[in-house]
């Protein structure tokens, strides 16, 4: 039996990394309202373009002229997965989820012959991608020293992938990330950003006509970097909120278990105390007998 | 009300406004225009430059750089890449653009090039007005 001086240092471990968990639990709380708020405030922005240039590219589509960002380079030989995952851990199975989809796609598209490169985002995908797939690996962002991620880290990111696309380095990229549904869930979603995925032709929603100023077709031009780019931002801002929403309900179960092991361990220590108590007396009363 | 109309300005990271105006003064990609409403169905590019916004309590400035503006009859939304509302913080900002862009121009070549000195003298016309 273990003796109490090695119990009552077990209790007390338990209960400080119980008050760590905790502490980690309210921070992320606090972290998840404002990325939960910048996700919000962002999403006028995000569905209005989603609109515009859907509407826009349905009607381009097919067409001699369309973009190569929206028709694509003619093949789908080399793909581009952009992982994204959180710079920490201790949030639960988010990084291992996301970084399991990639992994996925990626074993799919290596059977079907393909090239495949992983540009990844956050280093905790990086480190586990390094394992076994390091040979495919092509870049690394890091925000790590970025306390909110704004629109412009979502640009440095375009403007990487705009880089490698105009090189004809890959003609399709995928992003990967956790969309954001509840604290307790979050949905891995890999989602294709290039060539950009028009939904199948449907009747217009509106029957507004728009005149376009100057053609459809640079109007498209323009609008479709920066679409990607909200993509990219939007994809971002989620990853935020559902990281701190797997991290909170992560460090809520610690706390728990925490709380159980030292139940757990109180008990054990009282019944040895009582059980040394017991000892003691039988020994005095028997010596006593003795006599 | 027929004389007013929505307005919107929304940037990636933010709302801006969303009021009742009367007139929207937009730096459309082929010069400026003002939107009222029942304006017919446009859809427009943007150029650097400032948006007025003619508003139940008064006139509204905002400095706007990329994005596009949706104007319907009943309601106009710009959705600007960068939006600052005037004031010495917004001009900053504009400035490190300018400077970025200026930069960029000078190794840029041919269309790029124009394009990119174009933007610039647009920022820093827009820089000049909310000193």
């Amino acid at each position: 039996m273990a003796n109490l001086k090695d119990l009552k240092n077990r209790i007390s471990s338990v209960k400080s990394t119980r008050k760590i968990t905790k502490a980690m639990q309210m921070v992320a709380a606090a972290k998840l309202r404002r990325a939960q708020d910048a996700a919000e405030a962002a999403r006028p922005y995000a569905d209005r373009m989603a609109d515009v240039v859907n509407g826009l590219a349905a009607s381009v589509a097919g067409s001699e002229t369309a973009p190569k960002l929206l028709a694509g380079s003619g093949s789908d030989q080399t793909h581009l997965l952009v992982v994204m995952t959180a710079e920490r851990g201790l949030c639960g199975g988010f990084n291992s989820s996301i970084v399991k989809a990639a992994r996925v796609r990626a074993a799919k598209l290596l059977d079907e012959g393909k090239t495949v490169k992983i540009l990844t985002v956050g280093k905790k995908g990086r480190e586990q991608l390094r394992r076994d797939l390091s040979a495919h690996l092509v870049g690394h962002v890091d925000l790590s020293e970025i306390k909110r991620v704004g629109y412009e880290n979502a640009a440095d990111i375009s403007k990487q992938v705009f880089g490698m696309f105009d090189a004809g380095e890959f003609d399709v990229a995928t992003i990967f990330y956790n969309r954001f549904e509840s604290v307790i869930s979050q949905i891995p979603t890999p989602q294709q950003i290039i060539p950009a995925e028009v939904p199948e032709a449907e009747t217009p929603k509106s029957e507004t006509l728009y005149e376009y100023e100057p053609s459809e077709e640079a109007i498209l031009e323009d609008l479709l970097p920066r679409s990607v780019t909200t993509q990219i931002f939007t994809a971002l801002l989620e990853n935020a909120a559902s990281e701190q929403g797997a991290r909170m309900s992560a460090m809520d179960n610690a706390t728990r278990n925490a709380g159980d092991m030292i139940d757990r361990l109180t008990i054990q220590y009282n019944r040895s105390r009582q059980a040394a108590i017991t000892k003691e007396l039988i020994e005095i009363i028997s010596g006593a007998e003795a006599l | 009300m027929a004389d007013m109309m929505q307005f919107d300005l929304v940037s990636p990271e933010r709302k801006l406004a969303s009021v009742q105006a009367r007139a929207v003064q937009i730096p459309a990609a082929s010069g400026d225009l003002t939107a009222m409403p029942d304006h017919a169905p446009l859809i427009t590019t943007l150029r650097p430059g400032v948006l007025v916004v003619d508003g139940a309590d008064g006139e509204t400035r905002f400095a706007v750089t990329g994005g596009f503006a949706e104007i319907t009859p009943g309601a106009t939304s710009v959705l600007a890449e960068r939006a600052y509302p005037m004031g010495p913080e917004g001009r900053d900002a504009l400035q490190a653009l300018l400077d970025e862009t200026r930069a960029k121009a000078a190794s840029a070549q041919g269309n790029d090039r124009d394009a990119l000195n174009k933007t610039a003298d647009d920022l820093a016309q827009t820089i000049s007005t909310m000193a």
